[in-house]
């Protein structure tokens, strides 16, 4: 599939920031920044607000015709980008509403539930936009649970390293913070690299049954058009095998190795510089894991333009 | 009714009339326009609604040429309809027709991505997606001849490889081809449960070549050279007498 970069962005940006919100929505509750001011807590909101905003804006750069995007919240009970769309808009008051009560009352009892429910609602999210690709029977790589899995996980562990730069920043990064921060990218990275096992095994339709000549081999002897079609400009996108499996290690290494060097063996005491690093470096990994997504993912249609097996 | 496709492997050439008899339909119908880029140029291209690919199957000297033209398959699970989340595309109730609301498309792909037969070809001109229509303003169109309310792929194809009817119908003749020919659909493991059918090249005997006749007999032309050579050597003498 072609990497739309708007899209790449929009999934690693927006993802972090309902990653962010997440655990900030969670924070009072948990206990895992007992110290933290209402003024702290709402700036950190902000954000979060702003990654997320950034990330859906971009998202509307890769349609071609935006504007019908209004359009997209009236297919809620059968399309998952519509669930997308309707949950992602419903996020905001929800947002607004628990900075309202953090802002002006404090920690109450209507903080604490406006946080849960923005806490759901940023999850819920995060589960839509994987069920976008693993809805895809037409491409095998997406079409898998690991999908909205990685995509939660690759929201949840940026997230809240995020997070920890902020509260670190203002001298309330805690241990148990930081053991957050490690269980999240050590259950992210073992996902992530599962999903790579995963779509290593051939599956799915070949060039036989798309054809229905299953007793012999098929070969392609004439695509039939002089140039490119919609077809090769979105789902040719090919890379070769060596690159790929270097790109991989460079999203492993910059996203979930670095990282834990970085913040691993400062537990109890994390300094910002090291978590600044860690953040940028997971990013820039996040980033290369989602291009890969995109990169790696072979739809059916190249089996009609001579592609023996997806 | 279900209206749909059936198209003859056996008979079709590949002369890709009946996609440019679609292509000149509906580019001037009511989905038109199907933009053209760079038609004049060095790397021309554009929006069709139909596409002629062509394969071989099976090794020389079992080898055969298919030509397989695919249009919307106008699937009774029509995947391309459920992961629209505008409501653009849609499934027609009384004939089956899938068919695109180009006012209410917002261009986002994810149909075209859902779509396994490469149907769906975004207008990069419109920003709209587009497809096939079964040519939704032919075959309904009570001002035409009755003989002609057919798609324009139909009416044209020389070899009369494609057949339009209602699969609803046992006694159609699209169902009757299905029925007698052994028609099936293509990526059937997908679920998407297709309309259009495809009917299977017939069996024929091997057409005859040097090297089939060769393997047939069991026998290399050189095996069958030296066996001649030998014969000959054998008889030195006696055809004398």
């Amino acid at each position: 599939m072609h990497p739309a970069l708007s899209v790449i962005f929009f999934t690693v940006t927006a993802g972090a920031g309902y990653g962010l919100l997440f655990l900030l929505g969670l924070l009072r509750l948990l206990g895992l920044a007992p110290d933290i001011s209402p003024d702290q807590l709402v700036a950190m909101g902000l954000i979060g607000l702003l990654l997320v905003t950034a990330g859906l804006l971009s998202s509307t750069l890769h349609l071609a015709n935006p504007k019908n995007a209004w359009r997209a919240f009236t297919r809620f009970r059968t399309s998952w980008l519509s669930r997308e769309a309707v949950f992602a808009v419903a996020f905001y008051p929800v947002a607004l509403l628990w900075l309202a009560c953090e802002w002006f009352t404090g920690n109450t009892a209507a903080t604490v539930f406006f946080g849960i429910l923005m806490a759901l609602l940023a999850v819920v999210v995060l589960i839509c936009t994987g069920m976008i690709y693993a809805t895809l029977k037409t491409i095998r790589q997406w079409h898998t649970a690991l999908t909205p899995v990685n995509f939660v996980l690759l929201g949840l562990f940026p997230g809240t390293l995020i997070l920890s730069v902020m509260l670190a920043q203002q001298g309330l990064m805690f241990e148990p913070m930081a053991r957050l921060v490690l269980v999240l990218l050590v259950i992210a990275a073992l996902v992530k690299v599962i999903y790579f096992y995963w779509i290593g095994q051939p599956a799915g339709p070949t060039i036989n049954t798309a054809l229905g000549f299953t007793r012999a081999t098929v070969r392609l002897l004439d695509v039939g058009h002089a140039s490119d079609t919609f077809h090769n400009k979105e789902f040719g996108y090919q890379v070769d095998r060596i690159r790929i499996i270097w790109l991989r290690g460079v999203s492993i290494v910059l996203a979930f190795v670095l990282p834990l060097l970085l913040i691993g063996g400062l537990l109890g005491e994390v300094g910002f510089g090291m978590l600044l690093l860690a953040v940028i470096s997971a990013y820039a990994g996040v980033f290369v894991e989602r291009w890969l997504f995109f990169a790696e993912a072979r739809h059916v249609v190249n089996l009609y333009h001579g592609m023996q097996r997806t | 009714m279900k209206l749909g496709l059936v198209i003859d492997l056996d008979t079709c050439v590949g002369c890709h009339a009946c996609a440019v008899a679609c292509k000149q339909w509906n580019t001037s119908g009511t989905t038109g326009p199907l933009s053209d880029y760079d038609a004049y140029g060095k790397e021309p291209s554009g929006v069709w609604f139909n596409r002629v690919r062509h394969y071989e199957v099976d090794d020389f000297p079992n080898s055969k040429t298919i030509n397989t033209p695919m249009s919307c398959m106008h699937c009774e699970d029509a995947a391309c309809v459920t992961v629209c989340p505008t409501g653009a595309s849609y499934k027609r109730e009384e004939d089956g027709i899938v068919l695109v609301d180009q006012s209410k498309c917002m261009g986002c792909n994810l149909c075209a991505w859902a779509c396994p037969y490469g149907a769906r070809e975004l207008d990069e001109e419109d920003g709209v997606m587009k497809k096939c229509t079964l040519c939704v303003d032919r075959i309904h169109d009570k001002n035409l001849p009755e003989a002609e309310r057919q798609p324009a792929c139909v009416m044209t194809c020389p070899s009369n490889a494609r057949h339009f009817g209602d699969f609803d119908d046992p006694e159609s003749n699209v169902s009757t081809l299905v029925r007698e020919r052994g028609g099936y659909s293509m990526m059937p493991e997908l679920g998407y449960e297709p309309t259009n059918k495809y009917l299977p090249p017939r069996q024929r005997p091997a057409a005859p070549t040097v090297e089939r006749k060769a393997a047939t007999s069991g026998e290399s032309l050189i095996g069958k050279w030296m066996k001649r050579q030998k014969d000959a050597f054998n008889n030195l003498g006696k055809g004398a007498r």
